[in-house]
């Protein structure tokens, strides 16, 4: 899930204001022209087919919207969702007052900018060097062999990193002959959001040059060839041409980044807090869910569910002012 | 990128060739370059292959490699024949693969006929149904109020189409493949029209068979997301591990550590051939991989037409 909303943005934008302004116009003028009754009758068809996709969205993903009220309840199982009682702010309160929740907001967000740092630049840098590479069977071999881990599971991923790093793992099996001190990597707090870092840049880095690659596909040639011909050498090359050719590409994949602060990864923090503990790996969703559903106060859970989903937001839309200011189209253009 | 490909593969047939203006790399770069390289095949393949051997690797090999095993020495599939034999493990991977099977099926059906029927421009509110489905990319009520919903209002607790309902719909795969669509012929489809066939016979026979990359590689994501699954057993059927899917399986007994129930091997092997526990533990880990690799050679192919073609242009 959260894989892909990393790269959800990417279709909005192209798929939005890509067919946006022109079918704006040219709606304008038809439907002067045409009736409703007319184009009802010749689109039922259509509206028809979406229904299944609306009647699932609308029960599975706006009811819960509707469901936040649960933030202001006193959620009893038993009396369930109708019936129990209306406490107000009650559960913001709790919820503001409570240290763990302030920890793990902060968890949060150091999480997000460790992984903005050192995770965003190894796609765009593997993109750089992969496109590099001449032989297109050697590029494809190793395409096919990055973008594969996109595609396990976080269990998995989690079980392989524990036999390659963990206690009875590779590490430290060659640390102990090598007469070494063992080092649990994967129960080690103060290292621990470097650890998620490695494994999203392991499951997600080779996946995400995809875009890159597009990007730096859509360069003209010829401009290479120019700064070439001008003494420009690889380096300058890459600097002057390549990097500002997928700038656009950046810009709104950062500003999705950075909407997405505070989605870190809910799964992968789950699978290893018993091993971590929670004082390293609690953030703003295993807080929700394990004071939620685990810990039986759905309020408490839902407002803090609510108080991310909120924040979320409000980040989007000024990670979005940033793009625009720099002049780049972010994820929407001004006009919504 | 597949322009890329293509400008790139086009000139040669046995060795690539540099365009001329650029200068030949130093030998250290192209070292450089090649290791770089080398190394991040490798930290991919190695995990991957190590887990494997382990799954495959009797109890002395194991005791040898003291753990994870990286040289073979002899292979054996006890631990498979130990694991397939009808436990827990039977059991989880059968309800995986029935779950994956159904929800695939379910989302590909309601996301092509949702995608095509706001393919249409100009058609009567395509626009509203839109932004309709774009909103949930951008805020969710999160995990409580959807488990409330889901458990309280819908009834859906224990019932295994709460693993399958709540995810079946994903706005971002619906929008990829609408833009995919976009694309096709508009002359063919107004033929077709003209020729009376209905919107789900232009669908059947015109678009489907023209956007075969998204469709497949849409498919390849439901699947994976069905098949990765592990939150939503841990969320509405943790009571029940008979109900357990091959993730939370591989959650609770090799990531956390319990003890596998019908772990018989000392009856079932007589103490002779035992399976190393960590075999059987790389095993279920091989189990959850297999189907991934057999399919994903089928659909990487097509990647980057399917994504790229859709997202980019779209």
């Amino acid at each position: 899930m959260s894989a892909i909303s990393v790269r959800s943005g990417t279709a909005t934008t192209e798929a939005e204001p890509g067919d946006k302004p022109p079918s704006a116009k040219r709606k304008r003028t038809r439907t002067k022209k045409l009736p409703f009754r007319v184009r009802l009758r010749r689109d039922w068809p259509l509206l028809l087919m979406a229904v299944p996709a609306l009647l699932l969205v609308i029960a599975f993903n706006y009811l819960p919207m509707f469901g936040t009220v649960t933030a202001f309840e006193y959620y009893d199982y038993i009396l369930g969702f109708w019936q129990s009682t209306w406490i107000g702010v009650q559960n913001f309160q709790n919820l503001f007052a409570d240290p763990n929740f302030w920890h793990a907001f902060e968890n949060t967000i150091v999480l997000s900018i460790v992984q903005l740092v050192l995770y965003f630049p190894v796609p765009v840098a593997l993109a750089i060097l992969l496109n590099s590479v001449l032989s297109s069977k050697i590029r494809s071999f190793i395409q096919a062999i990055v973008y594969l881990p996109h595609f396990f599971s976080w269990v998995l991923v989690i079980v392989l990193f524990q036999q390659m790093l963990g206690g009875a793992g590779l590490l430290n099996h060659v640390l102990l002959t090598h007469g070494w001190n063992p080092w649990n990597v994967m129960t080690d707090p103060g290292t621990f959001k470097y650890l998620v870092t490695s494994q999203a840049v392991w499951k997600e880095a080779g996946w995400g040059i995809i875009v890159f690659l597009a990007a730096i596909a859509s360069i003209d040639t010829a401009l290479y060839e120019a700064a070439a011909a001008d003494g420009a050498n690889r380096w300058r090359r890459t600097w002057h041409i390549t990097l500002p050719g997928m700038r656009s590409v950046i810009v709104l994949l950062l500003v999705l980044r950075l909407g997405n602060a505070l989605n870190v990864g809910f799964e992968q923090f789950l699978i290893q807090r018993n091993a971590v503990g929670s004082g390293a790996s609690e953030v703003l969703d295993t807080y929700s869910y394990y004071y939620g559903v685990a810990a039986n106060n759905f309020g408490l859970g839902a407002a803090a569910g609510l108080f991310k989903g909120v924040v979320s937001l409000l980040l989007l839309y000024g990670a979005n002012k940033v793009a625009h200011f720099f002049g780049e189209d972010g994820l929407y253009r001004g006009t919504k | 990128m597949s322009t890329a490909l293509s400008f790139k593969a086009k000139p040669r047939k046995t060795v690539p060739k540099r365009p001329v203006w650029e200068e030949k790399p130093t030998a250290a770069g192209q070292a450089a370059k090649s290791v770089t390289l080398g190394v991040v095949v490798l930290l991919v393949i190695i995990p991957v292959y190590a887990v494997v051997l382990t799954s495959l690797s009797p109890q002395s090999s194991v005791n040898i490699a003291g753990g994870i095993v990286l040289v073979p020495h002899g292979l054996t599939l006890n631990a498979y024949r130990e694991m397939l034999d009808g436990g827990v493990i039977t059991r989880a991977m059968v309800i995986s693969l029935l779950i994956t099977l159904v929800g695939t099926i379910v989302s590909m059906v309601v996301s092509v006929l949702c995608a095509y029927g706001l393919s249409r421009p100009r058609s009567l509110g395509h626009r509203w149904i839109l932004m309709t489905l774009i909103a949930t990319m951008f805020f969710s009520g999160g995990i409580i109020p959807s488990f409330i919903v889901v458990a309280d209002i819908f009834h859906g607790y224990d019932q295994y189409w709460a693993l399958v309902l709540p995810g079946a719909v994903s706005a971002f795969n619906i929008l990829i493949i609408r833009a995919f669509y976009m694309n096709t012929a508009s002359e063919l489809i107004e033929a077709a029209k003209l020729d009376g066939a209905s919107e789900l016979r232009i669908l059947w026979s015109i678009v489907l068979p023209t956007s075969k990359a998204v469709n497949a590689v849409m498919a390849l994501f439901y699947a994976v997301g069905y098949w990765s699954a592990f939150f939503n057993v841990m969320l509405y059927m943790p009571a029940d591990s008979s109900k357990w899917t091959l993730q939370y399986v591989l959650y609770t007994y090799v990531s956390q550590g319990a003890t596998m129930p019908g772990q018989n091997a000392a009856t079932a092997f007589a103490g002779k051939d035992q399976p190393a526990p960590l075999s059987l533990q790389m095993c279920v880990v091989v189990l959850t991989l297999i189907p991934i690799l057999i399919i994903y050679p089928f659909v990487q192919k097509h990647f980057t037409k399917g994504m790229l073609t859709g997202a980019i242009k779209g």
